[in-house]
């Protein structure tokens, strides 16, 4: 593995060795000095072409934790604005050093682009519609953590999985783990041709949260509307929002995540985001130790006792 | 048309393929003062045809030469390299360059520089509508007059039904046809792919089999209603063949093309090639089943023409992320030989049902008169080896669009010389300018 690029395809035993390695690196978060030197005199580019808060800054902190230094490239004020092509302004900082490069773009398949420039990893922290692989290993860690193996589990995913770059690589991921996956959304945002995959698919949450042990939600994105392809955000809510009623439906200890960030009252009520039930706070705190791990596995190792 | 250095040929033991004539059979052909000849000549040159195939005016009504306007992906020197290399002897240009070529000098400007550059015959494709902008007509009839052959607003579909109504009406009277680019850009809109669930799985953005068919759909009854010569450009949905065997079983002026990479490809390459935008083609690569459905209407003769909708890019441009390359393939350095693995390797069609459609096929949607190897006929011809096995590299193109996901394809089957009015343009992979 020298990069991670999509968990399409990813071995299972790979997913376990970095969800058992996050849970061992996840703990430096409760020391009070959070430092270790694996990773010292290592350079990381983080290049986001996308607004992000928390994925960038998670990665920045999984990346010190571990020792290494860190940059930032970003769309606005870069020379990619200028017209320089990406390749140009990665195979440039490759010159400066850098030994890895995170990045975020809005189009699905830049990382395995980029993968074939650098000759150092690539590690893909989202791109467009296609996958968010530490997204989908933080989300089984966060299930394993609280309900122990996720291959016993049935879970659903509700919204918009069509655009959803979390919702395929959480399908990889917790179909290589055995779980029974479950897609709920209205049909124009369903992947219709997952059902040859044998995940389900249905267009109706009382049917599809029947008998599941979580609830994944995913955001609803403005630009639906007015694509047509809903008529509004309230009847949204109304027939597939994650609600008080609705969490009923499903198991009486399913718990419930969130990739955020959130639109309250939209696809989930505050009342479920604020309870017990749900696991967001959980999954960001994972975030970090599931991009230490990745981190780790890419570019520990040989460096580790030096 | 072009001036020869050389005045008489004797082409020796060849196997003719003639779909003009319906003619395949071993005979020599004679050449003299650029037509073929009825009688032997005693100062020919003898080219040694064993082993080859000898097929007359193969001809690919679909290029892009991107000239003028656009010469950094392709012009009408490189293009006519292209052609040449690929064994073909004429070509129809689509007028989406810049400007347009939407008004009869423009035609005739394409056609003399063809002339100058004695490679290929040039018959331009003028735009339907000013400025290929999809709002007036633009002046078909004093194009056609000017030599142009057909009208299309290539890459950009005509969507407004009162203009096609228009456009088609005229059709008739000019005599020419209309080739429509059939998409709704609506339903295509955010799209750089086949919609299925190869797109589904890269999250790639989708465009439904049915943004092209709604339209062709709409055409056909546009063509029933005005009478008018439809050919639609580049077909590749199940939708489209139903509404074409509609057309055809009223008895309408409708015809077809399939461009070679949707035989020859599915969308699954799109996955092969891991978001190389080589791939990216519209309309797009479709799936298995559907390449089965374009390859039985080819065999059935549905579709009566195959042409290569060459698309040339610049390789910067085919380098940038997959939603931000331009769609296109440089399809005329492999026409032949993917057709001739495709259809002969698997023996599919009879080498004379397959080079009709690139021969007889587009001349007749054309309208161009043209009757083979007969004395008199002007001697426009490509000598093709069946056999040869080769390996595709676009460095070696002479078109400057290296783009093709057909990149390190094995293929069987190549031109080994072309011939323009009497005049070799191609010998041996070499083309003589």
């Amino acid at each position: 593995m020298r990069d991670l690029l999509a968990l399409q395809n990813l071995p299972a035993q790979d997913i376990r060795d970095i969800l058992d390695l996050s849970q061992n690196l996840g703990e430096i978060l409760d020391r009070p000095i959070k430092k270790l030197p694996t990773l010292r005199g290592k350079a990381i580019v983080n290049l986001f072409f996308e607004p992000s808060t928390r994925t960038r800054n998670s990665f920045e902190l999984a990346a010190k934790y571990l020792g290494a230094d860190v940059i930032n490239v970003q769309k606005s004020g870069s020379s990619v604005e200028k017209g320089e092509t990406l390749w140009d302004t990665a195979t440039n900082l490759r010159q400066m050093g850098i030994d890895a490069a995170i990045i975020r773009h809005q189009v699905s398949g830049v990382p395995e682009q980029l993968a074939g420039v650098l000759d150092v990893p690539v590690i893909n922290a989202g791109d467009g519609s296609h996958e968010h692989p530490t997204q989908g290993l933080l989300d089984v860690l966060t299930l394993r953590q609280a309900k122990g193996d996720v291959g016993q589990l049935k879970v659903a995913i509700v919204g918009d999985v069509l655009h959803s770059r979390v919702a395929r690589s959480d399908i990889w991921a917790m179909r290589a783990l055995g779980a029974q996956v479950v897609l709920i959304g209205p049909a124009s945002l369903l992947p219709e041709s997952y059902r040859e995959l044998g995940v389900e698919v249905t267009t109706d949450l009382r049917e599809g949260l029947a008998g599941v042990d979580a609830v994944q939600v995913l955001r609803l994105q403005k630009e639906r509307q007015s694509g047509g392809e809903i008529p509004s955000q309230w009847e949204y809510r109304a027939r597939w929002g994650l609600t008080a009623e609705s969490l009923g439906w499903a198991k009486p200890d399913a718990v419930v995540l969130h990739p955020g960030p959130q639109n309250r009252g939209v696809e989930i009520d505050s009342d479920i985001l604020d309870s017990e039930r749900a696991l967001v706070r959980q999954q960001v705190r994972n975030g970090v130790a599931v991009r230490m791990a990745v981190l780790f596995r890419l570019l520990g190792g040989a460096h580790d006792e030096q | 048309m072009m001036n020869s250095e050389r005045t008489a040929y004797r082409i020796q033991g060849a196997r003719v393929i003639d779909p003009f004539r319906n003619f395949d059979g071993v005979t020599d052909v004679w050449v003299k003062d650029g037509r073929i000849a009825g009688q032997p000549e005693p100062d020919a040159e003898v080219v040694n045809g064993d082993g080859l195939w000898l097929v007359p005016r193969l001809l690919d009504m679909h290029v892009h030469f991107r000239d003028p306007g656009l010469e950094y992906k392709e012009d009408l020197e490189s293009g006519s390299k292209a052609a040449a290399a690929g064994g073909f002897t004429a070509v129809c240009t689509m007028p989406n360059t810049q400007p347009v070529i939407d008004i009869p000098s423009l035609v005739q400007w394409q056609i003399e520089r063809s002339r100058q550059l004695g490679l290929v015959r040039i018959w331009p494709i003028g735009a339907i509508t000013k400025g290929e902008a999809g709002r007036e007509l633009a002046e078909m009839y004093q194009m056609a007059q000017a030599g142009a052959v057909g009208f299309s607003d290539d890459g950009h579909p005509v969507a407004d039904s009162r203009l096609m109504r228009a456009a088609l009406s005229y059709s008739a009277a000019v005599g020419k046809p209309i080739i429509q680019h059939a998409e709704d850009s609506r339903l295509a809109l955010g799209g750089v792919m086949h919609e299925g669930a190869v797109s589904q799985q890269m999250g790639l953005g989708g465009i439904p089999a049915e943004a092209e068919s709604v339209m062709v759909w709409r055409d056909v009854e546009l063509a029933g209603l005005t009478q008018g010569i439809l050919h639609v450009a580049h077909i590749s949905s199940p939708g489209s063949l139903e509404a074409l065997r509609y057309a055809r079983n009223r008895g309408l002026r409708v015809t077809a093309e399939i461009a070679p990479h949707h035989l020859f490809l599915t969308d699954e390459a799109v996955r092969e090639w891991n978001y190389s935008p080589l791939t990216k083609v519209n309309p797009p690569l479709r799936p298995a089943q559907v390449q089965q459905a374009l390859i039985d209407a080819v065999r059935s003769g549905l579709v009566g023409v195959l042409a290569s909708d060459h698309a040339p890019h610049h390789a910067d441009e085919k380098a940038a992320p997959y939603d931000e390359a331009p769609f296109g393939i440089s399809g005329l350095e492999t026409f032949l030989g993917s057709v001739i693995t495709l259809f002969l390797g698997q023996g599919l069609l009879s080498p004379l049902e397959l080079f009709a459609k690139i021969t007889s096929g587009p001349h007749d949607v054309l309208r161009v008169a043209y009757g083979g190897l007969v004395p008199g006929q002007e001697a426009d011809l490509t000598l093709i080896d069946p056999r040869v096995q080769w390996t595709v590299d676009p460095r070696t193109f002479y078109s400057k669009g290296r783009n093709t996901p057909l990149e390190g394809s094995r293929l069987t089957g190549r031109a080994v010389a072309t011939m323009v009015g009497g005049r070799f343009t191609m010998r041996d992979q070499e083309v003589l300018g």
